[in-house]
């Protein structure tokens, strides 16, 4: 993680809340290597989803700064671009229509959308499915499409906000192995929220470990797997099974503590 | 979706298709059984009782065929319409944006949320007099007064539908970089829709309620003068038509909203 290909960094930044009476995160120094993922583990209400959020721009930090490429981020980027937990699509939309939002909001000409989006929505298998409104849909295609909708306006940085979260187990690993697909053919920086230790391992080749409220960087390990990999290379290695055996250790106090 | 899956849901569709066959067939012989027992009871209690004051609805029946026939329902009927769809039209022209603007505006909502209480609270009626004194007794009081009856139900329901926009999706909108004019064209206005729509079906009722109302006070026109006309020389047969029209207009009115407010908003259907 050397100063030089860094894409994002977080400096000494808190946000509070209700008038500072509810710490998110406070004094919170955190840097993102480009074109590599970094994903964020921690006990749940630790600030994490906050800290996207401040790294997106949808919210100021309260002190300290957030930078991307160097400049301080206070509005959402051109070169950024989100997934969410809640999916967040347009009910009213279809499967299309939503994958192509992003693409709208540019002013990309309509005419280009569809070649735009159709290498995504193959890759994902979400063909035949352009058509379908949201609620026609299981969660893994929504995410699928939310998904898609991102990776389509060939964002420099993708911040996922817990993006399989909401998802069940086996549609997670299928997610999971989609997305290390995805990256393999294009490198992105990316930011990945998770409270889950596996899906970090499998996806990250940096984890960031925060403690519980208020947020702090309790450790960043380094992954030390090779970028191009597949799900299974990951929880096969004797790295995956010490790696989740030293994380858990030092979330287990925390999240005792919480509970 | 492999083969077997596509025959599964060619299936599944097609046991929908029956079950919405079904469903058709329980819903109109509900309809037209509780019909036809409204209709016996009427005949039965109506033949009964003296001619002067109420008619059964054979009676009904062949008094609407007469008023039918010599055009007098008809050129009746006309003016009520066109009373009703001018103030609908003008409701919706007003209410619109005006409920568009006090959710979006919280200076507008300071000034203008007492009004809208008062008025979607004060019997309409007792306004009618006011504005026969002031407008007179032609279309322009009448339409005013299907106008105050139907308007605020469409601004409370457009406030609430506006006002209700899922805060996440907003999120995701400027996430996005949206701008503010695209904000309403993808989120907020397709959010509001079904709110808007239910506002529309609710201000339909008020208007029919408001086009008689405003004919018993004002001009000679209209079906509400109709029902006051045969109301004074007693024939009861011949005044239930009017009323009856009015009430069909009003399930007629009701289902096509209802009809447009499924074409405008199919996602939401699910949620039903």
């Amino acid at each position: 993680m050397s100063g030089n290909d860094e894409k994002m960094r977080i400096e000494r930044a808190t946000r509070t809340f209700s008038a500072g009476s509810v710490v998110a995160f406070q004094d919170l120094d955190l840097c993102v290597p480009a074109n590599q993922t970094l994903c964020i583990v921690g006990p749940s209400g630790c600030g994490k989803t906050t800290l996207l959020r401040c790294m997106a721009g949808l919210l100021t930090p309260t002190a300290g700064r957030i930078l991307l490429d160097g400049r301080v981020v206070t509005a959402p980027s051109p070169a950024v671009a989100m997934v969410f937990q809640h999916f967040g699509l347009f009910p009213w939309k279809t499967v299309h229509e939503n994958a192509c939002y992003g693409l709208k909001l540019k002013g990309i000409p309509r005419s280009e959308w569809k070649a735009r989006i159709a290498p995504y929505i193959e890759l994902v298998g979400l063909t035949g499915f352009e058509h379908m409104y949201p609620y026609q849909l299981s969660g893994g295609m929504q995410q699928r499409t939310g998904l898609v909708r991102a990776l389509a306006l060939h964002p420099e940085v993708l911040l996922m906000d817990e993006p399989f979260g909401a998802l069940d187990a086996q549609t997670r690993e299928l997610l999971q192995e989609e997305l290390l697909r995805i990256l393999e053919r294009e490198r992105k920086t990316m930011v990945f929220i998770t409270h889950s230790i596996d899906e970090a391992i499998v996806l990250g080749d940096h984890i960031a470990v925060i403690s519980a409220r208020p947020g702090r960087v309790q450790e960043i390990i380094d992954v030390g797997l090779p970028s191009s990999r597949t799900a299974d290379d990951v929880r096969l290695s004797p790295r995956y099974t010490e790696l989740r055996q030293h994380i858990w250790g030092g979330l287990r106090q925390q999240a005792v503590a919480a509970a | 979706m492999s083969a077997t899956a596509a025959t599964g849901l060619d299936a599944g569709r097609q046991a929908a298709e029956a079950q919405r066959r079904k469903e058709q067939i329980r819903m109109w012989s509900a309809r037209l059984i509780s019909l036809a027992v409204l209709l016996i009871v009427w005949q039965i209690f109506g033949s009964r009782v003296n001619k002067a004051v109420f008619a059964p609805p054979s009676r009904v029946i062949e008094a609407g065929l007469a008023m039918a026939q010599s055009g007098e329902l008809w050129s009746y009927l006309r003016g009520s319409l066109l009373t009703l769809i001018y103030g609908l039209a003008l409701s919706i022209a007003i209410g619109l944006p005006t409920g568009i603007l006090m959710a979006r505006s919280k200076l507008a909502g300071y000034a203008l949320e007492w009004y809208v209480a008062a008025f979607n609270s004060t019997p309409m009626v007792a306004l009618v007099p006011l504005i026969t004194l002031v407008f007179g007794f032609d279309v322009t009081a009448k339409v005013i007064v299907v106008i105050i009856s139907a308007v605020f139900a469409i601004i409370i329901n457009t406030e609430q539908g506006v006002r209700n926009v899922d805060q996440r999706l907003l999120e995701v909108a400027r996430s996005f970089r949206t701008t503010e004019r695209a904000l309403w064209g993808d989120v907020i206005v397709p959010s509001a829709l079904p709110y808007i729509a239910a506002g529309m079906r609710l201000a339909v009722g008020r208007a029919l309620v408001g086009m008689v109302v405003a004919e018993f006070f004002t001009a000679v026109s209209g079906v509400g003068y109709l029902i006051v006309r045969y109301s004074n020389s007693f024939e009861p047969d011949h005044m239930l038509v009017p009323i009856v029209v009015v009430m069909a207009l009003g399930i007629a009115l009701t289902a096509v909203t209802g009809g447009i407010e499924r074409r405008i908003a199919p996602w939401n259907k699910h949620e039903e």
